[in-house]
């Protein structure tokens, strides 16, 4: 432990180590809670914070904590999934671009700006409507809408290296595209793959966020953070302040872990910064 | 030369509106939402006879299959007529034209003070790197882009609204008074709060990269030596540093057209502001189809007008640029 203090890269892997705990816990915890969530009791409604109730109760006498950690729980894996679904689009298409010859790359070239013309809101709109709001639309819409800046990169990164002088080389010396692609490319493209994927984590979360806060999302009985606010919203003239304003917070919190989780990690797969 | 630029750059629009509208209808017609159920509800729907109900369901077009349904809009469409909105019972442009009014001006003063701000707050931060006003700056910055844009407008909402009374909790005019009563200072003072909230979602975006190129530039070779010479900082700032920041800051701003509507649908819709944010979630929330399809066309048309910009600013404004791309 000791050791690991003593220089900078070891302080990150602790902090990383630190954040990951503490998001699965959040994650856990929620997951755990699911059911107290959804405990009313009416005695207590409207309680502004205090010891038994830390971010206080709502209308229907909920206990906001535990509604606020089952809600960014949810979002949490909602957000996860949907990255890692993302980017593996992101990699199956930036890749294929690059390698499928000329007419696949103008398709998913011609793509990436349809999807990169649209505002990221509305399309979410547009997909959550076609699939019937709900999961499943809020699911399919981040994914769909967070693969084109990773894939462009990727795209990038292969077209580059096809034409480095040790690929060529190494066609020249007869070797195959397996050995190629396992021996040069993919330790090039990993680390990007991985960085842009860990840094998709706080877009998917907080577009998870506002679907549902516009009321595309999740059903209005889960207690997803969007829902959460935006149910906060009708109480914010009667001056219940804490219903908006400590659960925004703490997904805020959540959101700049994560992305400092995503800076941390690319720094230490980045051989540049690794050591410095 | 210069035509067949014009050319393909109007070809791609109309390619890619097509996609966009071809994408939107596809994306619609698969929906499992039934209009008549969200719109009018069961109960109703139950104690209505079926003549009504056949006559409502022409009315929202639920028999004719999508393809057909597609050729008719996009025919219309290329010739203005963009249907009517189902919720609103007005032509789609007319009620676009309304909502727009109040919505453009939000927009355009939250990109420019954004822009402007961010730009500054940039320059200073990457001048001063790794010191006090940089460290607030960028922190600031990393904050703000890890905030969702409608928990801002909430937080904004609760203090300067609720618990100051500074601005009106909501809408875009008082209320109870008739429209022709409504001041233009009414109008502005109802919008104060919504813009500022979009002009502080902007903000960090172009800080952000601003800091990181300006960065470079003080790092670069021309500044020592500029420093080397004995130019104070405040000069070389001014002379070396915000000429080489401006334009990548500008194409940035330019580029962001995309987020900043998409921070006013949720800005709008925290601060009950009747713009077309709100009209776009009130048309998909309740299935008017014609109505979400004329927005998303004129946001994506609004988007590839800032990249459009942005190419031809650079091509104008960058002398590098200008003489790499005329025939000598």
């Amino acid at each position: 432990m000791r050791e690991l203090w003593k220089n900078r890269r070891g302080r990150t892997i602790l902090g990383i180590f630190v954040t990951a705990v503490l998001l699965a816990m959040i994650c856990l915890a929620g997951w755990m809670w699911s059911d107290e969530a959804l405990l009313t009791d009416l005695s207590q409604k409207n309680l502004a914070p205090c010891w038994a109730h830390p971010f206080g109760t709502d209308f229907m006498g909920r206990d906001m904590f535990i509604r606020t950690v089952t809600g960014l729980s949810m979002s949490i894996r909602l957000g996860v999934l949907t990255a890692f679904a993302s980017a593996v689009l992101a990699a199956l298409l930036g890749i294929g671009a690059a390698v499928l010859g000329k007419t696949a790359d103008s398709v998913i070239t011609w793509a990436i700006d349809l999807i990169m013309g649209i505002p990221h809101i509305l399309l979410l709109i547009l997909i959550s409507y076609a699939f019937g709001k709900g999961f499943l639309g809020v699911a399919v819409g981040i994914t769909l809408t967070h693969w084109t800046s990773l894939a462009r990169i990727l795209r990038g990164e292969v077209l580059q290296l096809s034409e480095s002088r040790y690929v060529k080389m190494a066609r020249k010396l007869g070797h195959g595209a397996g050995y190629i692609s396992r021996v040069h490319m993919i330790p090039h493209i990993l680390p990007q793959f991985f960085t842009g994927l860990i840094l998709m984590f706080p877009h998917a979360v907080m577009h998870e966020a506002s679907i549902t806060f516009l009321g595309f999302g999740l059903s209005p009985e889960q207690p997803a953070i969007g829902i959460i606010l935006s149910e906060s919203m009708k109480y914010l003239s009667m001056g219940y302040w804490w219903l908006s304003l400590l659960p925004g917070a703490f997904l805020v919190a959540v959101v700049l872990l994560f992305h400092w989780l995503g800076h941390s990690v690319s720094a230490l797969l980045d051989p540049d910064s690794a050591h410095v | 030369m210069k035509l067949n630029i014009v050319m393909k750059k109007a070809l791609r629009l109309v390619l890619l509106l097509l996609g966009v509208s071809a994408a939107a209808f596809f994306l619609v017609s698969i929906s499992p939402i039934d209009p008549l159920q969200t719109n009018i509800g069961q109960a109703a729907l139950g104690s209505m006879t079926e003549e009504q109900i056949e006559t409502l369901r022409q009315y929202w077009g639920v028999d004719v299959p999508a393809g057909e349904r597609f050729l008719y809009w996009l025919s219309d469409a290329v010739r203005g007529d963009f249907g009517t909105s189902l919720l609103y019972r007005r032509p789609v442009m007319e009620v676009i034209g309304e909502k727009a009014g109040y919505s453009l001006g939000l927009m355009t003063f939250a990109w420019i003070i954004s822009g402007v701000v961010g730009f500054l707050l940039g320059v200073i931060s990457g001048a001063c790197k790794e010191r006090l006003p940089d460290r607030f700056i960028t922190g600031g910055a990393l904050f703000l882009s890890g905030t969702p844009a409608f928990w801002i407008a909430l937080v904004f909402l609760t203090v300067f609204a609720v618990e100051l009374g500074w601005f009106p909790v909501g809408l875009a005019v008082p209320m109870g008074v008739p429209a022709d009563q409504v001041t233009l200072w009414d109008k502005l003072y109802h919008a104060c709060l919504p813009a500022l909230t979009l002009s502080v979602t902007g903000i960090s975006n172009i800080a952000l990269h601003t800091r990181e190129k300006m960065v470079q530039v003080m790092e670069s070779d021309y500044v020592l030596f500029a420093r080397a010479r004995g130019e104070d900082p405040r000069s070389v700032v001014l002379r070396h540093g915000l000429r080489n920041v401006i334009l990548p800051a500008m194409t940035l701003q330019l580029g962001s057209i995309s987020e900043i509507l998409g921070g006013s649908v949720l800005v709008e819709q925290v601060f009950s502001y009747p713009g077309l944010g709100q009209a776009a979630v009130t048309a998909g929330l309740g299935g008017d189809v014609p109505l979400l399809l004329g927005i998303t066309i004129l946001s994506a048309i609004l988007v590839f007008a800032g990249n459009l910009a942005a190419d031809l600013l650079y091509s104008v404004v960058d002398p590098r640029m200008k003489k790499g791309g005329e025939p000598r």
